[in-house]
Parts: C-alpha cells; structure tokens; sequence
C-alpha cells in the first residue's frame, strides 16, 4: 500500500480550512458572549444578573454536550446552514457550537484577570461602557486572550479530526480511512506526526505573540 | 469646593451590613489640601469614593463645585468626572499602554485631538519629569515614577480637584516625599484642591491644611493641621499626633524622674507657634538662681511654624522655681510638671 501524498496535502488543507473557519466563526461568537459574561456580572460594569444567569447556564449547556453527541444531534441544523451534513463545510458548523461556548469562557477567564485597579481609573475617568471594554479591558487583557485563543485552536484541531471522520475529511478522516479501516500505519504515523507539529508550531507561535505583547 | 452632608454608606453583604461611612458632614474649601487619616478599615476610601462616585452613597448628598453629583444624569457625570482626577495606592496604569498612552486616554476618551493631545502628555511629563519616558511601559518604571504617571493622567483634564487614595503608602519614604512635594507643588501652581487619605499621620503634617480623623465611619476629630497637633482632642488622633512627633520620653529621663531628688523638678514645655525655645530659657537661667537642664526635644515645623516640646529640669529653690514657672506661663507657652505616675 503506498502513501498517497496528494491525498495527505489535500487532507492537511482540509484540516487548515476547517480549524481556521471555525476558530473565526466561534471567536465572533464567543467573544461578545465572553465579554458579555465578564461585564453583566454582579458588580460589573453593567450588571445585569438575570440576563447573566441565563447565557451563563446556556453557555454550560452547550460546554456540557460531548462532542462526538453535538456532532450528531446538530445534523438537522447543519443541512439547514450548509445544505449538506457531510464534507469540510458541513463539519465547521459542529466544530463552532462546540468552541463557541468554550472559547466564550476562556475570553472571560481572561477578561477577570484584568486589574480591577484599571477599571477603577477607567471610571474614575468617565469612560463609557463601550470604551471601558475596547481601552481598557480588551488591551489588558491581550496577551492572555493570544495563549487562550492558541488553546482553543488545539483544542479545535483535535476536534476537527473528529468531525473529519464523521465524513469531514481532514486528517483525521485520512488517518481513520487508511489507518483504522486499511491498516496502513504508514498514513496513521505521518498523520499524527503532521498533527503533532502542527499543534507544537501553534502553541510555539501562540507563546512568543503573548510575550511579545507583554514585551518579556 | 466639596461638601458631604450627612452621608452614609453602608456595605451590604450576604450576612451583615457594614456602615463604613455613618454620617460623615465635611466641608473641603477650594483650593486647600485636605487630609482625611484613619486607621485601616474604618471608611476613607469609602469617602473618597463617594466624591466621584466609585461608590454611590447610601444617604446623603455629596456637592463637588457646586453640583450634586448623585442628581447627574449619566453623561453629565462623566462630564463632571472630568473635573475631578484621581490617583491610587497602586497606581492603577495599563501595563499593555506606554507612559505617553497612559496619560493620554483621559483626553482620547473625550475626544481631544491628536494634535492637541500630543501637545498636553508631553507637556505634562515633562511637569512631572519623565519627558524622556514616554514610550516606556508601565513595567520598565519605578514605584515613584508610575505614580508620577498616574499624576500627569489625572491632570490631563485640568481637573479642579485632585483626590489621592493612599497615593505613597506604597512608595519608600524618600520618594513619598518627592510625590508628597510634587502634589504640593499642584496645589499651588494650579490651584487644584486635594483630598488625600492616608494612614500616616506623617503625610498629614507634610502637605495638608486642614485633617479629618475618621474611624468607624464617623468623622471624630477635625481642624488645621496645627491645630490637631497641637492639641488633639480624642485618643485615636493623640494616638497618630504620638506617632510622628515622638514624644515620648526616653528611658534615661524616665528614671531620673523616677528617682526625683528634692530641689529637682521635670518639667515639659510646648511651644506653638512663634516662641522658639532657646532664647526663652535663656532667659529663664539668666533671670533666675536656677540651674536648668534640657533633657530632651522635639521640635518640628507644621505650616511652617515651629511646634514642639522640650523636657526640662530645673534645680533650685521652690519660690524661685515657682517665680520662674510663672515667668514661663507668661511667654505664652505651655508648661506642665512632668511626676513619676504620669509617664
Ligand atoms: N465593597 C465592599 N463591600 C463590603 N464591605 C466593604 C466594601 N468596601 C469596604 N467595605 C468595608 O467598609 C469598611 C470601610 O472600608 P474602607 O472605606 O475601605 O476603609 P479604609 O480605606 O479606611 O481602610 C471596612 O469595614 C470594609 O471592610
Ligand atoms: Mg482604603
């Protein structure tokens, strides 16, 4: 049996595409709902504890599904938005119910970690709700935000490689495929040793830019 | 310039509430520094915080030049934040901004021109002597330089007063002086009025006009700063008075007025205001057939008049002793016989 390398490209792309469209989608998801975790609070910036109960219970609701479940359950729903319930396009839209909701409550641990000192000044100022979040918060909370993002984007590859074998494709539909079904270890080893690197490179990547936002 | 009435705040948590501020009238004129001290806990930032309105008041009306602060509408009160800066124990400057965009963000918020906000930070650092800091972080500064930073911010703009929480409780001795002389030196070039609270009654003698002693919510004591000096009425403000003007009396004296002789008697004069010590009992000793014998002193300057105390001994017959008392009393200063229970 001999290793198709178009096949791997072709899989690796496919792996790209997905991880990429669904951290962008689920980060313009999930990061309104992490900042509207942090400031609705009680004694935030805009408190609004009800409204906060409510997304926070949501939000754990959608964090609770396993995956693998959310995949299936979703289907009804993906053939809504895509038209289809198998292929690359079909997989983003489970893989973002899935890291929408996480990455909202990483956005938020990140967010709580600001200074309440610098809220303080930002009020002590006069600065709107609005400018409070994108001058204040937003910035000071940069650099945790980047190694927070880089965990989801991991996180997301793993999962991705599960949507892939559900007829995804990707590389873990390709390691599936020749690994599992054909029992060609060859493709199963340079798969794992792709996802390997990749995941190396990007939490590499995703350290040196937070510490190159905070500057040590 | 700010005036509470009758103001309370009062905390409330799941199983108590705490009233850090039961009552508090007080009435700062502009253009003074007005010091607020107490011990931890009981209210000053909770005070302080009810002039901008980091907390709102449970009760009470606090007036900030004229306008009822708790009366704005929302956009009126960030107008009228504007007029009010505010520095912090910690400082409170984003780390992620430069020193230039820390100063800054007062006047972006507002909509200052680029221009002319460029014009304003490099003007203000240079008041406060970090021209050359301006692309530094916060990180890359000193204790005493951030603070400096928090200053030049919180007059970015040209506010009428200046509040200071605990703003060098956490600076070493030497730059709370230069921070201490710099709020100072605000105060007069601008005429910006200045609350700070503190818990060293140091920082109180330093800068301020005029002090309020608080505890538990409730302003005890309050008058100029020579005034509470001078003559502090309750214990807790004898108690912060004691602990920068060391008047204690040391050991050695404590024993040599233990073992009184007869024909000796300790006395302790306090001079206020202009009376300095020496030429007095110059006198006293050139007048009278008594031997005189300085034990110990202190004397310090508050507002820039002399106050202190000195221990004495003075040896002699007790007619002569009693004509050179009087002669004491007359000079306008204080003078009590220190006895052995009374140490
Ligand atoms: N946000 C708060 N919630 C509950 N209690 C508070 C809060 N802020 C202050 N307190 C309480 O109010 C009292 C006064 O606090 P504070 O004004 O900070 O005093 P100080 O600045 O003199 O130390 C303290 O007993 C403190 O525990
Ligand atoms: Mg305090």
């Amino acid at each position: 049996m001999l290793v198709n390398y178009t096949d791997i490209w072709t899989a690796f792309l496919q792996t790209l595409t997905m991880v990429g469209l669904s951290l962008l989608f689920s980060t313009l998801i999930g990061l309104p709902l992490g900042i509207l975790l942090v400031v609705t609070r009680k004694g935030a910036l805009l408190e609004q504890v009800p409204f906060f109960n409510v997304l926070s219970s949501i939000v754990n609701i959608f964090r609770s599904v396993p995956f693998i479940i959310l995949l299936v359950a979703i289907i009804p729903l993906t053939r809504l938005i895509v038209g289809s319930s198998i292929g690359t396009q079909a997989a983003i839209v489970p893989l973002v119910f899935y890291a929408a909701p996480y990455i909202a409550r990483l956005i938020e641990s990140s967010l709580l970690e600001v200074d309440t000192g610098v809220l303080e000044a930002a009020k002590a100022m006069g600065a709107t709700p609005l400018q409070t979040i994108f001058r204040f918060l937003l910035p000071e909370a940069l650099s945790s935000l980047v190694l927070n993002l880089t965990i989801a984007t991991i996180g997301l590859i793993g999962a991705s490689a599960m949507a892939g074998a559900i007829g995804g494709g990707g590389l873990g539909d390709l390691a599936i495929t020749y690994g599992y079904q054909r029992f060609d270890t060859t493709v199963m080893l340079i798969t794992v040793g792709i996802l390997v690197i990749l995941v190396q490179g990007l939490q590499t990547m995703g350290n040196l830019l937070a510490r190159k936002i905070r500057r040590h | 310039m700010i005036t509470f009435k009758n103001v309370k705040k009062i905390y409330q948590t799941q199983d108590q509430s705490i009233a850090a501020l039961d009552g508090v009238d007080l009435e700062i004129k502009k253009g003074e520094i007005f010091g607020v001290i107490g011990f931890s806990g009981a209210g000053k930032s909770s005070l302080l915080r009810c002039v901008n309105l980091l907390e709102r008041p449970t009760s009470g009306s606090v007036t900030v030049d004229g306008q009822e602060l708790t009366s704005l509408s929302a956009k009126q009160l960030r107008e009228a934040k504007q007029q009010i800066g505010m520095i912090f124990q910690h400082f409170n400057l984003l780390d992620s901004n430069t020193v230039f965009a820390n100063v800054a963000k007062p006047l972006v918020l507002t909509g200052v021109k680029k221009a002319e906000i460029h014009r304003r930070v490099h003007e203000l650092l240079a008041f406060v002597d970090l021209a050359d800091k301006a692309d530094h972080y916060p990180d890359q500064l000193s204790g005493g330089q951030k603070q400096r930073v928090g200053i030049a911010r919180a007059l970015a703009t040209q506010p009428s007063v200046l509040l200071c929480d605990e703003a060098t409780s956490a600076l070493d001795p030497q730059t709370t002086q230069h921070i201490l002389r710099l709020l100072k030196q605000i105060n007069e070039e601008y005429g910006i009025t200045i609350l700070l609270i503190t818990h060293e009654m140091g920082v109180i003698r330093e800068i301020c006009d005029r002090v309020a002693v608080i505890e538990a919510g409730k302003l005890i004591e309050s008058g100029t700063v020579f005034d509470v000096f001078s003559n502090p009425q309750t214990a807790t403000a004898k108690n912060f008075v004691r602990s920068v003007m060391q008047d204690e009396i040391p050991a050695s004296v404590q024993q040599l007025i233990e073992r009184r002789e007869a024909n000796h008697h300790i006395y302790k004069i306090n001079f206020l205001g202009a009376h300095t010590g020496q030429p007095l009992l110059s006198q006293v000793a050139k007048r009278f057939d008594i031997d005189l014998n300085i034990l110990h002193g202190s004397i310090t300057e508050l507002q820039n008049i002399p106050f202190g105390s000195l221990l004495v001994e003075l040896i002699g017959e007790t007619a002569e002793i009693s004509r050179a008392l009087q002669y004491i009393d007359e000079a306008q200063v204080t003078v009590e016989e220190v006895l052995a229970d009374a140490g």
